[in-house]
């Protein structure tokens, strides 16, 4: 039930007044509701909760998290 | 997958694994607040590697379990009812009510549905319009705007044979009751992503504060459950009370505002009875007065439900980090239903 998984939006359009979009989660296609995403495009990854886009994956955040965690792990590895 | 596979990387949970065994030197008692991280924990197989002097306590956060036994009984008999088509969250259709579940109502000839999202509902409504369509509207922050909206625009559609059975609930009040009993051992607390990706970090300032618990925002893969469980332990070790943000590629601290804004179109707050916990003060969602004619227990008159709960059952005590799992005397051959943990989040 509370499954919320990222996905990658590939179609963004409005079906009975709602802001939708076709979300790809790992090669299954979903239709996925935008309505609380406005800023959601094309290629953008969403967490979908119950068919409910809820966030757009910040991928400058990501990114800054990993290469983090790769220094780190970089300056362990010469440490040992 | 991106965004997912990274934060499965064997090594990168290795090596974090070791930097929490170097820093902990516990014990320590955490809450892992949402359904989906206990499910996780287990899944990955995370929580024979930690280190011993960390205890994980389940959490409340699962809304199958904890929907009122009141509401289960009364979406049986909305359901049961001649020109209803009943739709659900396919989880809430095992879940025992007083006689029975869902499920049997369908067995019964009842029309109960699955659906994946509020939206489908919805469709099933306006295609189908000499029936009545009602929606069981449960879940957490997370699941609110999806199922707000489809009020919204059931009232922009005109769209008069929808309605919900509304049985909201919200994660801070919890976490209050959680910390207010004399028996409580949560030191502190992975809060729930994705209800903060909505929601935001705000309101966990003044838990943290008031009760002295580190909280830290924590997401769903491996490498986040840990990362979660660095930044608490830390903040327990160095006595810091702070919320932290071990998410942030989802969660925002002000949250989702839009989310937030069309939750405070459709909700207002109201007292919620949890199933094995009690009554919450102020910790659910009901429909503001302006959308009461899409509220199914306005709509259906189906009488006075009398709930008959088991004696046995100590699901109250475990969603409220009082028990374990594993002794359950409830589940047992010669318990006809074993209840309320049937749901897909990993308690049971």
């Amino acid at each position: 039930m509370c499954l919320g998984i990222p996905g990658k939006i590939i179609e963004v359009r409005e079906i009975d007044l709602t802001k939708m979009g076709k979300v790809d989660f790992n090669g299954v296609e979903l239709e996925v509701c935008l309505e609380a995403t406005p800023e959601a495009k094309v290629d953008d990854y969403v967490i979908v909760h119950a068919g409910f886009a809820i966030s757009v994956l910040n991928e400058a955040e990501a990114n800054e998290t990993l290469s983090i965690l790769n220094e780190i792990d970089e300056i362990n590895r010469q440490k040992n | 997958m991106k965004f997912k596979d990274t934060y499965s990387d064997r090594l990168l949970v290795q090596e974090k694994l070791e930097e929490l065994r170097n820093i902990t030197t516990g014990p320590w008692s955490i809450m892992e607040i949402c359904g989906g991280q206990t499910h996780a924990f287990m899944e990955f197989g995370l929580r024979d590697l930690l280190p011993e002097e960390i205890e994980l306590i389940h959490g409340p956060g699962c809304p199958v379990c904890v929907t009122s036994l009141e509401l289960v009984d009364r979406a049986i008999a909305i359901a049961s009812q001649k020109n209803v088509i009943f739709t659900s969250y396919g989880d809430m259709l095992r879940v025992p009510g007083s006689e029975m579940d869902l499920f049997s109502v369908r067995a019964n000839g009842g029309d109960v549905r699955v659906v994946y999202s509020p939206i489908e509902s919805l469709r099933i409504a306006r295609d189908n319009p000499g029936k009545q369509v009602v929606f069981f509207g449960i879940g957490f922050e997370t699941t609110a705007p999806a199922n707000a909206v489809s009020i919204i625009k059931a009232k922009e559609l005109n769209l008069s044979n929808y309605s919900m059975l509304v049985s909201h609930v919200r994660v801070p009040p919890a976490m209050h009751a959680i910390l207010d009993s004399p028996e409580n051992r949560v030191q502190g607390f992975l809060a729930a992503g994705h209800v903060c990706a909505v929601m935001g970090l705000a309101e966990y300032q003044p838990i943290a504060k008031k009760y002295h618990v580190p909280i830290t925002v924590t997401g769903f893969e491996p490498l986040d459950l840990v990362l979660g469980l660095l930044e608490t332990v830390r903040m327990l070790e160095n006595k810091e009370v702070n919320v932290k943000n071990a998410y942030p590629r989802a969660v925002l601290y002000e949250g989702n505002l839009q989310a937030q804004r069309i939750i405070s179109e459709v909700y207002a707050e109201c007292d919620r009875q949890w199933r094995g916990i009690g009554l919450i003060p102020m910790s659910g969602w009901k429909l503001k007065n302006n959308f009461s004619e899409f509220d199914a227990e306005i709509r259906f008159n189906v009488g006075t439900i009398h709930t008959k709960e088991s004696d046995i059952c100590i699901s109250g005590q475990i969603l409220q980090g009082l028990k374990k799992p594993r002794r359950m005397p409830g589940v047992s051959e010669n318990l006809h239903t074993p209840k309320p943990f049937r749901c897909n989040d990993g308690i049971i």
